[in-house]
């Protein structure tokens, strides 16, 4: 506006004004999170799993499936033999089997849990957001899907697809979603009505435009929430399938599954069952860590 | 004579509210504006008083198509703004802007103050370079009156004033030609008031900026407008230059807003006349029939309940909308 100085504008010293670099929300954020030492220490630890599933059955001495002949006894953990943590009652390397198991896991976990976010936080949105008939509709959908059986639901994936390990995935997430489109649809319903998007909308936002700026967001601390709440409930939930012989098959092996197998055998052999489940939990705790973390730091009022 | 920059005919909002009704629900309508016309010059203020409940910021969001117009015609520059498709009024949107009442809830709580200022650039000067943004958003809060080393910091952590200081920038930034201001002061605390008035009146008078201003403040709108309209219930009681409307109103309404507003000498604060409204505003799911002022005006006589009153000139520019404003 070619320059112009109002008067009635305090005289704004700007030259005294060092910093003039926006920054992001994200930005924002990740320095807040960099700053809870909590949520730090999940990172670490949840990244070194990560990196231990993805890269340790490669450098250990036995691999998940190969039985050791001379120990078909479960063994307590000993270095001569290269079983570090023992073997199962088998004769199978106990910590290459956690590891491989991990892989799978965090897999699923991560994978299933994506494809709810997704697939969840767009519905919901959309559905709050337009409202009427679209929400209507979708949501109705949601609750169609709801009164399917999980199980009922996969078994119909699997005649229909035949035996894949990646429609598991798939099965999971499309039943995860349905809870996270109901929670981001509400919390869209009470933002839809605040001023700063009618004040979004009067500055030329579209639709599209404004659920991206304005509402995700915003939606964005609660849904960090039920996604840490998710991922445990998804490893679960492929045990438990896997349990029921729609998941992954032997010798091919998760958390859940050890844990089940583990806790047949808990009072002979407790080890079996301690080892998976230490790291299980481990990671578990490190996600609500971080979870809580993320919230935090997504949230600029909280200092 | 050039065509007014916003000319209004017969605007109507009506929403349907439900009432009652166990089964079956049972609408009524709810006319928050009924039937309003008026021209706004380039350049020009027009004040839009009335109490709360009285349509005035349904008004504001109608023309600025926030709101859907059940009836009637908002036209821009001869144009009519209710019959544009969306991309077409996504281009007249760049034209107008609007000023809101509660400045905090105004402002994205996850938006720095640098991202809410920028928006409205973003949306509509797309080829801009993020170093050209933000050479346009410094310049914006400095003339609001803002710290540029502000701009990475949250709405939360802004007083009200400074709130509404961004929001008068986001609605700036690109230049419009018209701005609603619904309310911009009313929340604010009184020692600044007086600075994001004369803020606004600034920018109008920089950019020849056309601006409805929504108030209940009559000596806000006094200060600020050339003209005034004065609501009641979704219809126009009077519309007159200010002068004339703070001077010699014509309609009893006016007559008593204006005995209202408190003088800042006790001396002839307490000797000058007052005409009272007895009562509360009807219920605007039920309005009186005939005038919808008769239920609470001094001069109402048996012709007020049948007839509704139509706008009459009482002068140039001077109009009114009661049987008896001549006695
Ligand atoms: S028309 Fe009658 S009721 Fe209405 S303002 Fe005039 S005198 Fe009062």
């Amino acid at each position: 506006m070619n320059g112009i100085k109002f008067t009635s504008a305090p005289a704004a010293p700007g030259e005294i004004a060092g910093e003039f670099t926006g920054r992001s929300l994200w930005q924002d954020a990740w320095r807040r999170l960099l700053a809870n030492r909590a949520a730090v220490a999940g990172m670490i630890i949840l990244a070194g799993i990560a990196l231990a599933s993805v890269i340790g059955p490669f450098l250990l001495p036995w691999s998940y499936d190969s039985i050791d002949w001379e120990h078909i006894e479960a063994l307590p953990p000993q270095f001569s033999t290269g079983h570090y943590l023992g073997t199962d009652s088998l004769g199978r390397d106990l910590l290459a089997r956690t590891l491989f198991g991990g892989r799978i896991s965090l897999m699923v976990g991560l994978l299933a849990t994506t494809v709810a976010l997704l697939i969840g936080v767009t519905v919901g949105a959309v559905a709050g957001f337009v409202g009427g008939r679209t929400d209507q509709l979708l949501m109705r959908f949601v609750d169609l899907m709801y009164s399917v059986p999980l199980t009922f639901f996969v078994i119909i994936l699997m005649v229909v697809f035949g035996r894949n390990f990646a429609l598991m995935f798939l099965a999971i997430g499309a039943v995860e979603w349905l809870t996270m489109a109901r929670i981001v649809r509400g919390q869209t319903l009470t933002l839809r009505n605040k001023e700063f998007i009618e004040a979004a909308r009067a500055s030329g936002g579209s639709t599209a435009n404004i659920i991206a700026r304005h509402i995700l967001p915003n939606v964005l601390g609660v849904v960090m929430i039920y996604v840490t709440l998710t991922i445990p409930q998804v490893i679960l939930l492929e045990s438990f399938l896997s349990f029921l012989g729609l998941g992954i098959q032997e010798p091919m092996t998760s958390w859940g599954m050890l844990i089940n197998d583990g806790a047949a055998e808990l009072e002979i052999n407790p080890r079996t069952l301690i080892i998976p489940a230490t790291f299980m939990t481990t990671t578990l705790f490190c996600l609500n860590f971080l979870g809580d973390g993320l919230r935090d730091a997504l949230d600029p009022k909280d200092r | 004579m050039t065509l007014p920059l916003l000319q209004v005919r017969d605007l109507k909002v009506h929403f349907q509210v439900r009432a009652g009704g166990i089964f079956f629900a049972n609408y009524l309508p709810l006319k928050a504006v009924d039937g309003l016309s008026f021209d706004l010059a380039a350049g020009e203020t027009l004040g839009i008083v009335g109490e709360s409940g009285c349509g005035k910021s349904t008004l504001g969001r109608a023309i600025l198509q926030l709101l859907p117009a059940t009836s009637g015609s908002v036209a821009w520059l001869g144009k009519d703004l209710t019959a544009l498709d969306r991309a077409e009024l996504k281009a007249h949107r760049r034209h107008m802007q609007i000023v809101f009442q509660d400045p905090l809830a105004s402002l994205d709580p996850r938006m720095t103050a640098g991202d809410i200022i920028a928006e409205p650039l973003r949306n509509y000067e797309t080829g801009l370079s993020s170093a050209a943004i933000k050479a346009r958003v410094r310049e914006m809060m400095e003339q609001v009156g803002l710290l540029p080393s502000m701009v990475n910091r949250y709405p939360h952590e802004f007083s009200g004033g400074q709130c509404q200081r961004i929001g008068i920038a986001r609605a700036m930034i690109l230049k419009p030609k018209l701005v609603v201001c619904d309310e911009p002061v009313s929340a604010l605390d009184v020692s600044i008031r007086a600075q994001v008035i004369n803020l606004l009146m600034d920018f109008q008078r920089a950019l020849n900026i056309s601006m409805l201003f929504i108030s209940h403040d009559l000596s806000v709108v006094r200060h600020i407008s050339r003209r005034v309209m004065v609501l009641y219930l979704g219809k126009v009681m009077e519309l007159a230059d200010r002068d004339a409307i703070y001077g010699a109103p014509r309609h009893p309404y006016t007559q008593a807003l204006i005995s209202a507003v408190p003088i800042p000498d006790p001396e002839k604060e307490r000797a000058k006349p007052r005409v009272l409204v007895a009562g509360d505003l009807p219920s605007p799911l039920d309005p009186p029939s005939g005038c919808v002022f008769r239920t609470r005006c001094p001069k109402a006589t048996n012709i007020c309940a049948l007839t509704v009153p139509v706008l009459e000139s009482a002068g140039v520019g001077h109009e009114v909308a009661c049987h008896h404003w001549r006695d």
